[in-house]
């Protein structure tokens, strides 16, 4: 018999933020994320880690949130969508998807805007192909990639002249 | 307002009024609502692709603790021959139903059983398992060759699209349409080519799973929150389904996170209302990955076999198209339209061409962009391309020839009005891309593409604010950026920034009815009710201006976001804030149904590398041309012609759906079914044409499908010219390519 209700307190750092939360040993961290934190921009959209739409970012380190376990995160750092913006600030990477028109239904943007932070985090001047394979984990279905990697490359630029001045 | 007027707004790239959601993770798909108290739905799912249940034995689920209803086909309406309508077509119940949930037989495997709603979802998918269901196990048969043999196992034994035969068959639906007299024709050729090309099955591949939550009240009201292309239509659906009036259900539509012709329809919806109806709490349904390819409604796998003559000058004087496409186990009617449209790129005056479909162990087809179309084009075109090689005309040359123009009629009857094959075609020959020489070791491909587009019914309502911002209504789902495209239409009439107008996709009982987000209609028929209901605005601030000013209303004007009569003028603003001494407030509801659909056409450029040794293809350059009649906002038709061409290069190249002699499909997984990632392609060049459409107000064409329809033999030409090879089979995948050169060697 499954016992739905046997839950492990987890505390974590989300967004910056302390928290405690309850987890099932056998959850997932986009579930609880998106369920018992209210974080709904991480999405689901394979929960087997093929499509990329719940990346986060464990300790700085860019992840599939259905490949963890919500108890893994005990004492670490979680980065999600909502914590990319500096309160109303976006990052750039956000800016320049909105610019380029790099989004349609929307649904992959949480996780390519995660994924792309990371890569510029690590690189701020990637080559196309660089941003190419470095977000090959982040499935879009309606673009065809050209304006999301033409966001990315052109955040990067934004971000390096920042770093600059 | 005409299109051949300069525009002030439309044509320029504002950010889209939702991306800031989106970016920030805000935005609220089918899955991201809770409702108060609710609980969760699972579904039984059949193991056999083919059987009949004996008996479904759900006690041992509705004991257990936690599980609040239980519920099978049973529960569903009897689908009799009722038909409903919607955007894309009617669709019977019998067709409908049973992808909801079978009602005694199962036709595929994962088909739904029966369902089950618990406090928790873990406890519900526990429950779920503990229903007991007997099957008599029948026969598989999911190719459609082997459906139409005389020894095939029987779908249904009761559906007869060609007359009573003896014997029942497998045949869903039969149609030819003729001009002229082909036979006869062919012996003015030249030259014929004749080639039969196939496509597998193969997924939309929208990222957002299925998902919907619904609640019910004592007096059989209906709340449905889902993801959906149209939530009119799951209205209509869910109530022919579930029985339930109407007038008593209310959807509303959460943002949609891709459908590509997939959520044109219902699956779980149905189910969570009816679960919620008999728990007496809000039920949520979010379908599994796997479910999805399993029990969704694919894109049907088709066999078409194109025969084409010309004269030794390059005129095509006749043409036979006979394309088999896989309806999978309900009609899907995917058969009329190679009947109807395989032909429509080119002057013919002796042409046949006949579409049938045949049932299999497989989930029903369903709508994907341009449905039909890129099958059947994957064949036409590369004879096309193979006639051009022979007859050593260049290609584009060979197409300009006998492309289509106005006036000009083709298998429908009617008359091409303004279209832009023939601009699309001259584009694409003067692009540096089609200048440039083929790179050695690469080939390069041209294929052309129509798509008929859709009008039908649309709704809008504008509310103006005190302080001049504009609520723009709709109940068209937002699927790739029309919102943006409504806010322009709307500044554009009305003249007033487009900051100050908000658009947004609302429920069923907040706007008049709209069909589907399909079709490539939004931009066209919902812009169309947008522009309409603007101008009637205008009109009503110009009937206030002339009482207020004790002028005829014919003498005022609107310009630049104002009334205006000699040296007296009213701001849109000024209006906004006088409303109440101006005669109340300014609201204007507008519906039509369009009769303004007009074709569209585009052209493909595809380079592309073979790897000799592993068979892997590269895409190295690829162009897209596109007649759009006129881009409201350019960044978002780029992005339908480049996700279109993607979604059409992974078809070409990866993407089929893979059974088992089970019927079981082996693939059910973005890991196996794999569609392109971001370095699988290059950037994707862009050229939209204009040429705009004089039955809209200013010019649009739709563009949402076209793009899908040349990519596949664009790059299957590639391909072959690439690596010497000719596949009949798509997709080309590196086994397969490989397995080709070295029979070629």
């Amino acid at each position: 018999m499954n016992t739905p209700l046997n839950k492990l307190p987890i505390q974590a750092v989300i967004n910056g933020e302390p928290k405690m939360f309850l987890a099932a040993p056998g959850q997932i961290l986009a579930d609880v994320l998106r369920d018992e934190l209210e974080l709904i921009g991480t999405k689901i959209g394979c929960n087997t880690g093929d499509c990329g739409a719940c990346s986060v970012l464990v300790n700085d380190r860019l992840v599939c949130s259905c490949l963890v376990l919500a108890a893994e995160v005990e004492g670490q750092s979680v980065q999600t969508i909502e914590g990319i913006a500096d309160g109303a600030v976006l990052h750039p990477v956000q800016q320049k998807l909105l610019e380029h028109g790099g989004l349609q239904c929307g649904i992959c943007t949480p996780g390519v805007v995660v994924a792309a932070k990371a890569l510029l985090d690590s690189n701020p001047n990637p080559t196309e192909e660089q941003a190419r394979y470095w977000l090959a984990g982040n499935l879009c279905r309606c673009t065809g990639y050209d304006k999301i990697i033409h966001a990315v490359l052109d955040a990067a630029k934004v971000i390096r002249e920042g770093a600059a001045s | 307002m005409n299109a051949k007027q300069e525009f002030r707004v439309i044509g320029t790239r504002p950010i889209r009024p939702d991306g800031l959601d989106k970016v920030t993770g805000r935005a609220r798909y089918g899955s991201d609502l809770n409702m108060q108290g609710q609980i969760y739905g699972h579904i039984v799912r059949s193991p056999h692709a083919h059987a009949v249940i004996k008996s479904i034995d759900c006690s041992k689920a509705l004991a257990m603790e936690g599980v609040l209803a239980v519920m099978t086909g049973a529960d569903l309406a009897e689908p009799g021959n009722t038909v409903l309508g919607s955007g894309e077509g009617a669709i019977a119940l019998k067709d409908l139903i049973p992808m909801v949930m079978s009602q005694g037989k199962v036709l595929f495997h994962a088909q739904a059983i029966a369902a089950v709603a618990a406090t928790t979802s873990a406890l519900a998918a526990e429950a779920a398992a503990a229903i007991e269901v007997v099957y008599e196990v029948l026969p598989v048969v999911t190719n459609c060759r082997d459906a139409l043999a005389d020894d095939a196992p029987i779908l249904h034994g009761d559906r007869f699209p060609d007359g009573k035969p003896k014997e029942p068959t497998n045949l869903a639906a039969h149609i030819t349409m003729q001009v002229g007299e082909p036979d006869a024709a062919f012996e003015k050729a030249d030259v014929i080519v004749e080639r039969t090309y196939s496509v597998p099955m193969c997924h939309q591949g929208y990222i957002e799973p299925h998902a919907c939550v619904a609640q019910v009240d004592a007096a059989d009201r209906v709340e449905l929150w889902c993801s959906t292309q149209g939530h009119f239509t799951v209205r209509q659906y869910t109530a022919g389904v579930t029985g339930i009036g109407l007038g008593k259900i209310r959807v509303t539509p959460s943002e949609i996170g891709g459908g590509f012709g997939g959520k044109t329809t219902v699956y779980l919806e149905p189910i969570a209302v009816l679960l919620a109806k008999k728990s007496g709490r809000p039920v949520k349904m979010v379908m599994d990955r796997g479910d999805v390819f399993r029990a969704t409604g694919p894109a049907p796998g088709a066999e078409t076999r194109v025969k084409l003559g010309a004269t030794k000058d390059g005129r095509l004087v006749a043409a036979d198209v006979d394309c088999l496409m896989d309806s999978g186990a309900y009609n899907g009617n995917p058969a009329g339209i190679p009947a109807f449209m395989a032909t429509a790129c080119y002057k013919f005056s002796d042409a046949r061409s006949t579409g049938r479909s045949v049932y299999t162990n497989k989930p029903k087809i369903h709508a994907y962009r341009a449905p039909s179309m890129p099958q059947v084009t994957l064949a036409f075109e590369l004879v096309m391309n193979e006639m051009a090689a022979e007859l050593k005309i260049d290609p584009l040359e060979f197409r300009l020839i006998n492309a289509v123009e106005e006036g000009d009629v083709n298998m429908m009857g009617a008359p091409y009005k303004r279209i832009g094959l023939r601009e699309c075609l001259e584009a694409a020959r003067s692009h540096p891309h089609y200048q440039s020489a083929v790179a050695e070791g690469t080939g390069r491909g041209i294929a052309a593409g129509y798509w008929i587009n859709a009008g039908g019914q649309s709704s809008a309502t504008l509310n103006v604010s005190a302080d001049g911002h504009v609520a723009l209504l709709t109940g068209s789902p937002d699927i790739g950026g029309s919102r943006a495209s409504m806010a322009l239409m709307a500044a554009e009439v009305l003249g007033i920034p487009i900051e100050t107008i908000h658009p947004q996709v609302v429920a069923t009982d907040a706007v008049g009815y709209c069909d589907v987000t399909g079709g490539s209609r939004t931009t066209l028929a919902t812009g169309q009710a947008v522009i309409q209901a603007a101008d009637e605005l205008v009109a009503e601030l110009c009937r206030r201006a002339a009482l207020d000013w004790n002028v005829p209303e014919s003498d005022v004007e609107w310009s630049e976001g104002a009334a205006h009569h000699g040296e007296q003028s009213l701001s849109f603003e000024d209006f906004a804030s006088r409303a109440n001494g101006m005669g109340g407030p300014l609201t204007v509801s507008s519906s039509l149904n369009s009769t303004s659909a007009s074709p569209g056409f585009g052209v493909h450029l595809c380079d592309a590398e073979v790897d000799k040794e592993t068979g892997r293809t590269t895409i190295t350059r690829y162009t897209v041309v596109q007649d759009a009649g006129k881009a409201i906002h350019p960044a978002y038709v780029e992005g339908q012609m480049q996700g279109g061409a993607a979604q059409g290069i992974g078809w070409a190249l990866n993407e089929e759906y893979v059974y088992n002699d089970q019927g079981v499909l082996e693939n059910p997984g973005f890991l196996d079914y794999r569609i392109p990632v971001a370095s699988d392609l290059p950037f994707i060049d862009t050229v939209i044409v204009e040429v705009p459409n004089p039955l809209h107000p200013v010019g649009v064409k739709g563009v949402g499908e076209v793009p899908i329809v040349p990519p596949m033999p664009a790059v299957a030409q590639a391909v072959f010219d690439s690596a010497a090879i000719r596949v009949m089979n798509l997709p080309l995948s590196p086994a397969k390519v490989v397995a080709a050169i070295v029979e070629d060697t």
